[in-house]
């Protein structure tokens, strides 16, 4: 029985030896992992902090105000004032669409897989 | 424990037995009894002296070796701990009400110079003055052989830059990482901002100080590591600010003023919406300061005129007296005031261009023409000290509180000694002198119901709460008045169909600078104005510094033909953006929407 338990206990220590063995290095591992990462991170901070100031500076007003005069000819433009408000009742109503149309843009005229969609009849509540 | 008698019976039977002395032996058994008690307790004693020793030296051992392995380690960053660690930047962003950036920082390099590396000083300094134009080859050959060990080339770089300074190769040229403070939108608010530069250097790193303006206000604010990561979030609208500017330059230049300064500010939160001061200047490259002492400090573009600019306000001071004069129920808008004439002492008053308003008009009416003699009259009814303490409950004696660094060195102008003489001409804004930014606070005290506001340009959700100025009656036909000088009086010209203003023309002579009189031709106009007049939102203040129309035929220099008609465009162009709705005139109906009505 004893010396049973002496390999037994032997055993366990060489096991536990080993688990510590490869749990140290992973730990190393992951922590140049982590390093690698932040180091990541802080360059992407910095780039983003790059990106955002490159952003303002190009939507800065003056610049934009120079580009709406540039491009009036395509865009056209103009900063926004009182009288480009309107009541609702001015709002022209759409032309009727017509069919050519739907079927051109909307793929009207494509096929529809309606199996699995809602039950056709709205007063039936049994789920498809 | 078992005793041991002290006289043990058969010691002492024996020992009388023998002639011997009982006492004797009584005695030896006590001396016995307590050597041995002696013995036990030095015997503790010692214990407990050792293990007090050896805590002693066992926490003295931690406490040494833990001492001994931190300054035999390397210092380094916990790196385990990677819950989200924030890299904070060196100085705080600042943002517009909307997050739009107005301060960032930016990553670029120092230049220095290890003398005693370089291989060919004299091809060096050749070169660098080739990349860096301002730089001069021989001043910079003698320095680099002078003697001295270390300098610096220049602070901050671009990548171009800093590339054509590694093609030339040299090993005494070395780069050092800085943080730069960058300005993306150039001359946007740059009397708000005013500008940051480096303090302490060194070569890994140099601290960024604001110099002026809100950088250098809430400094500490920006420069606290644990707020790095938030930015400073102001009440300015980056776009409303943008176009105050653009119109506010536009007026400067068709009116031939000097300079001008516009605020746009909400009347329920006291925040600024828009501050603009022009002449302006880049807050990325700022000017020095005028070393001239002759010059006056309104030449220099670092001068902000909205907050450091302090003029006569003028005429747009008469709302102030009729609203205390209401407030005390001394008149209401109806009360009939003399206008004929008005003297105080010796000292006759007469009316802008010596008008003549009649005998008598409504205290309305007096606001409508601003009849200096009208105000006069109701200032005289108040009494000067009772005024004095009006106009310092609104702020305009004092400093204006707003978060910039030049605002609370620029008193308002007084005078020491308030008589009878004053408190008429300060009742028209004469002789008494503020800040365009005091103005705005002590307007939009007026507009906002009667309640005291504190400007600021700090964005702030909440409205004011401040102590009540005058009731909200008062204030409403305060505002009424005004409306009144738009639609009928003075400031005519700021009557349009889409917003209502209400407003208050001013127009002072600019005193003589050797303090001598003033001068004739030389005036500031300023128009303050609240608006929309039935529900006021926005209190806006527009000071021109020397202007004057030449479109007439005559030429004009009153602010009703300079000022307001800036302050309308302002109005028109920013309104929209601000989110308010135009009156709009119905469109004539066409056969479509007229059926369906």
């Amino acid at each position: 029985m004893r010396p049973l338990l002496y390999v037994l206990s032997f055993l366990a220590v060489f096991g536990l030896g080993f688990w510590a063995y490869r749990e140290n290095y992973t730990t190393q591992g992951a922590l140049r992992e982590v390093a690698a990462l932040q180091d990541e991170i802080a360059a992407l901070h910095e780039s983003l902090t790059i990106q955002r100031a490159e952003w303002a500076y190009l939507n800065r007003p003056d610049r934009l105000r120079d580009l709406a005069v540039l491009n009036f000819d395509r865009l056209g433009l103009m900063p926004m004032e009182p009288h480009q408000f309107g009541h609702v009742t001015e709002i022209a109503y759409p032309p009727p669409p017509s069919l050519a149309d739907g079927v051109a843009t909307m793929g009207l005229g494509d096929p529809v897989d309606t199996s699995g969609l809602l039950n056709a009849d709205p007063e039936d509540g049994s789920k498809p | 424990m078992i005793r041991t008698p002290l006289r043990p019976l058969a010691r002492i039977l024996h020992a009388r037995a023998t002639g011997g002395s009982p006492e004797k032996i009584e005695k030896d058994n006590l001396r016995l009894r307590n050597e041995a008690l002696r013995d036990r307790a030095r015997g503790r004693a010692q214990l407990r002296l050792l293990f007090l020793c050896m805590c002693f030296f066992s926490a003295f051992t931690l406490v040494g070796a833990r001492m001994g392995m931190l300054s035999a380690s390397e210092p380094m960053e916990p790196r385990g701990s990677a819950t989200g660690s924030t890299i904070a930047a060196g100085r705080a962003d600042i943002v517009d009400r909307n997050g739009r950036v107005l301060a960032t920082n930016m990553l670029t390099h120092a230049l220095y110079v290890q003398t005693k590396d370089l291989i060919d000083p004299a091809r060096v300094a050749r070169e660098l003055a080739v990349i860096f134009p301002e730089l001069d080859a021989a001043a910079l050959e003698r320095r680099f052989t002078d003697g001295r060990s270390f300098l610096w080339v220049r602070k901050v770089m671009s990548p171009e830059q800093m590339q054509a300074v590694h093609n030339i190769g040299d090993p005494g040229l070395l780069f050092g990482p800085r943080e730069m403070r960058l300005y993306p939108n150039g001359q946007l608010a740059a009397h708000v901002l005013g500008g940051a530069s480096f303090g302490a250097e060194g070569v890994n790193s140099a601290e960024v100080i604001g110099t002026a303006g809100i950088e250098k206000a809430l400094d500490a604010r920006l420069r606290d590591p644990a707020q790095a990561g938030t930015p400073l979030e102001l009440s300015l609208d980056l776009t409303v600010q943008a176009t105050v500017e653009e119109v506010l330059k536009t007026g400067v230049i068709q009116y031939e003023a000097k300079g001008g300064a516009a605020i746009l500010m909400d009347v329920h939160t006291g925040e600024i919406t828009a501050l603009a001061s022009y002449p302006a200047f880049d807050p990325n490259d700022r000017p020095n300061p005028l070393v001239d002492k002759t010059a006056e400090p309104g030449d220099s573009p670092l001068f902000n005129r909205a907050v450091q600019g302090v003029y006569e306000l003028g005429s747009t001071f008469k709302i102030f007296a009729v609203a205390q004069a209401m407030e005390l129920g001394l008149v209401n808008p109806d009360t009939p005031i003399d206008t004929k004439s008005l003297y105080v002492g010796r000292k006759r008053f007469s009316e802008f261009d010596n008008h003549n308003y009649g005998p008598t008009k409504t205290v309305t009416q007096v606001i409508e023409l601003s009849s200096n003699i009208g105000t006069g009259h109701i200032a005289l009814m108040i009494g000067g000290e009772r005024q004095q303490n009006f106009l310092k409950s609104l702020g305009l004696l004092e400093p204006s509180p707003i978060e910039l660094i030049e605002a609370p060195g620029v008193r308002p102008l007084v005078p020491k000694k308030w008589g009878d003489l004053v408190t008429v001409t300060a009742s028209f804004g004469h002789g008494i002198s503020s800040s365009p930014m005091n103005l705005a606070a002590a307007y939009a005290s007026l507009a906002n119901g009667g309640i005291k506001v504190t400007p600021t340009l700090l964005h702030r959700s909440t409205e004011m709460a401040g102590p009540r100025i005058v009731s909200p009656q008062v204030a409403a036909d305060a505002v009424m008045m005004l409306r009144r000088v738009v639609t009928d009086g003075t400031a005519s010209m700021a009557k349009m169909d889409e917003y209502a203003i209400a407003g208050k023309t001013g127009t002072a002579d600019k005193p003589r600078r050797d303090g001598r009189g003033y001068y004739d031709d030389k005036v500031v106009n300023t128009f303050a104005s609240v608006f929309p007049a039935e529900a006021p939102q926005y209190v806006l203040i527009v000071t021109l510094d020397e202007p004057v129309d030449r479109t007439g035929p005559e030429v004009r220099r009153t602010a009703g033909w300079t000022a307001v008609p800036v302050a309308a465009e302002m109005v028109r162009r920013a309104a929209p953006l601000l989110g308010m709705r135009p009156a709009v005139a119905p469109q004539p109906l066409d056969g479509l929407t007229a059926v369906k009505q």
